[in-house]
């Protein structure tokens, strides 16, 4: 099954520390070795993006950034056996920024996706 | 120190249970392999890995889980194996003070321990469950177990047999090993290719078990494919410069992409030519179109031929725009590097698009009149289908009835069933 997994923070003035990127590929590649990681990518501030909304029948498009407090930093595709393990990989993921960037908060959903076994009859 | 995570969930033990589950299944392999270099022992290895998982299941729920828990359980796992090394070591001395002969003993590799690199270590591991002295009965059950870290119960019904038959294989591998001596080590390098084809054997069964179940009421088990591509993924990263590891992976993930396609609303198999494309999953497309690259830049071989040939459906948006005359030509490759009979009935469907039933017909009836394929469902379902195409519907509807009689997947006899109605 897979998670997609979803982390969002405060934005920050600075960039993150070069420890904690070097720290985040050194485990993608460990998660890409372990068969886990499938695709993961870094998200550019809302302001380089847009929102597509239809509310009443009225589409409308509005630029970045969004009024959010929290922006969408990045995504993660991991493919797992269990909840409880892409939990552990986000776990994982988010103890590199509480030791490698003190005082930076956020959040990661972790999201199931629908897959084949989700489309099987019952048995 | 900062504090363990804390865990809030509808009941806690139970969530800190299948988080140490989830933690034993990412590190099971690695620290196995790590405990078998210290111990040159595979079976006693799993026995101390599985020591610090109970370990883990004792503590965990009553202090929390650890912050680091998975080095966490492989330094409780290699101070048990410390201690054993330690053990034996005082029943050596005192074996020498009483003058036994000491020869057969072998020493420890407590050096092992200092090392930290695991790669590998796990490498040896595969090697060592998908070692030629074992069957190959015995070497699926024992790498699910040794390197997915799945247990005898999920096994079992991965494989749709009694738990203890899967329990009593693994035991036996485990003493097979031990009594045979074959040592943790990597291949030398004049085996290398034979071992790694075993390997690969191994890893594509346990895939083609989930893609196309051999008995059962299901089509497909994804489960025992996404662990099949797992394993494949992680000895493609062990081994980055083997054209086959990276074949069979382009063939796995080629094939999964379509996993959700092959099974109708109803649970009925849908056949390649009548799948819709568009469920089709493009990032294993993607992946496995790399992996392929990547395969034939090395070289390629057998798993990557078939890969190449996998990958031209994935190209191709419907049967009519897929480039037929090249997958004839792959088969007809394929035959010179491994030829076999499935290969040559495979081979004659390839033809049967490229260039019409008859010529398919004829590659088919070559190969039927070897007698090897005598056993195969899929000899006569071929045959119907090309006589069906030839205008000859009563030989077709006796081909397909012949194949619903001789298939043991309950689906697949429908398809074949339905195949001779059609034709009636």
């Amino acid at each position: 099954m897979r998670y997609l997994i979803l982390l969002k923070g405060a934005q920050s003035p600075t960039p993150p520390p070069a420890e904690l990127m070097e720290a985040i590929m050194q485990l993608g590649e460990e998660a890409t070795k372990a068969g886990a990681l499938l695709d993961t990518a870094g998200l550019a501030p809302s302001a380089a993006g847009s929102r597509v909304r239809l509310t009443g029948g009225q589409l409308s498009v509005t630029d970045g950034p969004f009024t959010e407090a929290k922006e969408m930093i990045s995504y993660a595709l991991y493919q797992v056996r269990s909840k409880e393990e892409a939990v552990e990989w986000t776990n994982r993921f988010l103890k590199l920024h509480r030791d490698l960037w003190p005082g930076w908060e956020g959040e990661a959903d972790v999201l199931r996706v629908f897959g084949p076994e989700d489309y099987q009859p019952p048995a | 120190m900062i504090g363990s995570v804390v865990m809030t969930a509808t009941d806690p033990s139970r969530a800190t249970h299948r988080a140490v589950e989830a933690v034993w299944r990412i590190e099971s392999g690695r620290i196995i392999a790590r405990l078998a270099r210290m111990v040159g022992d595979v079976g006693r290895a799993e026995e101390l890995a599985q020591d610090a998982l109970v370990i883990a299941l004792e503590q965990w729920p009553r202090s929390g889980v650890p912050d680091e828990p998975g080095p966490w359980l492989m330094a409780t796992a290699k101070h048990r194996a410390i201690d054993l090394v330690r053990r034996r070591q005082r029943y050596e001395r005192k074996l020498e003070e009483i003058g036994r002969d000491l020869s057969a003993v072998e020493e420890p590799d407590l050096a092992a321990t200092l090392d930290d690199y695991v790669g590998d270590d796990l490498l040896r591991l595969i090697f060592t469950a998908c070692h030629p002295v074992l069957s190959t009965g015995a070497r699926v059950p024992l790498t699910l177990r040794l390197l997915g870290g799945l247990t005898t119960h999920e096994i079992a019904r991965a494989y749709l047999v009694p738990e203890p038959t899967i329990a009593q294989r693994i035991v036996r591998a485990k003493r097979t090993l031990t009594q045979k001596r074959v040592p943790f080590e990597l291949p030398p390098p004049g085996e290398l290719a034979d071992r790694l084809g075993s390997v690969l054997e191994v890893v594509y069964l346990i895939f083609n078990e989930g893609y196309s179940a051999t008995a059962g009421d299901d089509w497909t088990r994804p489960a025992l494919c996404e662990e099949a591509l797992r394993l494949g993924r992680i000895l493609a990263g062990l081994t980055p410069d083997e054209p086959e590891v990276h074949g069979l992976v382009a063939l796995m993930e080629i094939q999964a992409s379509r996993i959700r396609a092959r099974t109708g609303p109803d649970g009925a198999p849908v056949l390649l030519a009548d799948q819709d494309r568009r469920l089709w999953d493009r990032l294993l497309i993607r992946r496995g179109l790399a992996a392929l690259d990547r395969a034939e830049a090395l070289g390629g071989g057998p798993y990557t031929v078939q890969a190449a040939i996998a990958a031209c459906h994935a190209r191709a948006t419907s049967v009519e725009d897929t480039d037929w005359t090249r997958i004839a030509a792959l088969y007809q490759v394929l035959a010179y590097l491994s030829p076999s009979p499935v290969v040559e009935l495979n081979r004659a469907v390839a033809v049967g698009m490229a260039w019409g039933p008859a010529d398919g017909l004829a590659v088919l009836d070559a190969a039927a009149a070897t007698g090897a394929l005598d056993a195969y469902p899929l000899l006569p379902a071929v045959r119907g289908d090309l006589l069906a195409k030839l205008g000859r519907p009563g030989e077709a509807c006796a081909e397909f009835e012949r194949a619903a009689a001789m298939t043991r997947n309950a689906r697949e006899r429908d398809i074949f069933l339905r195949r001779a109605a059609d034709c009636r």
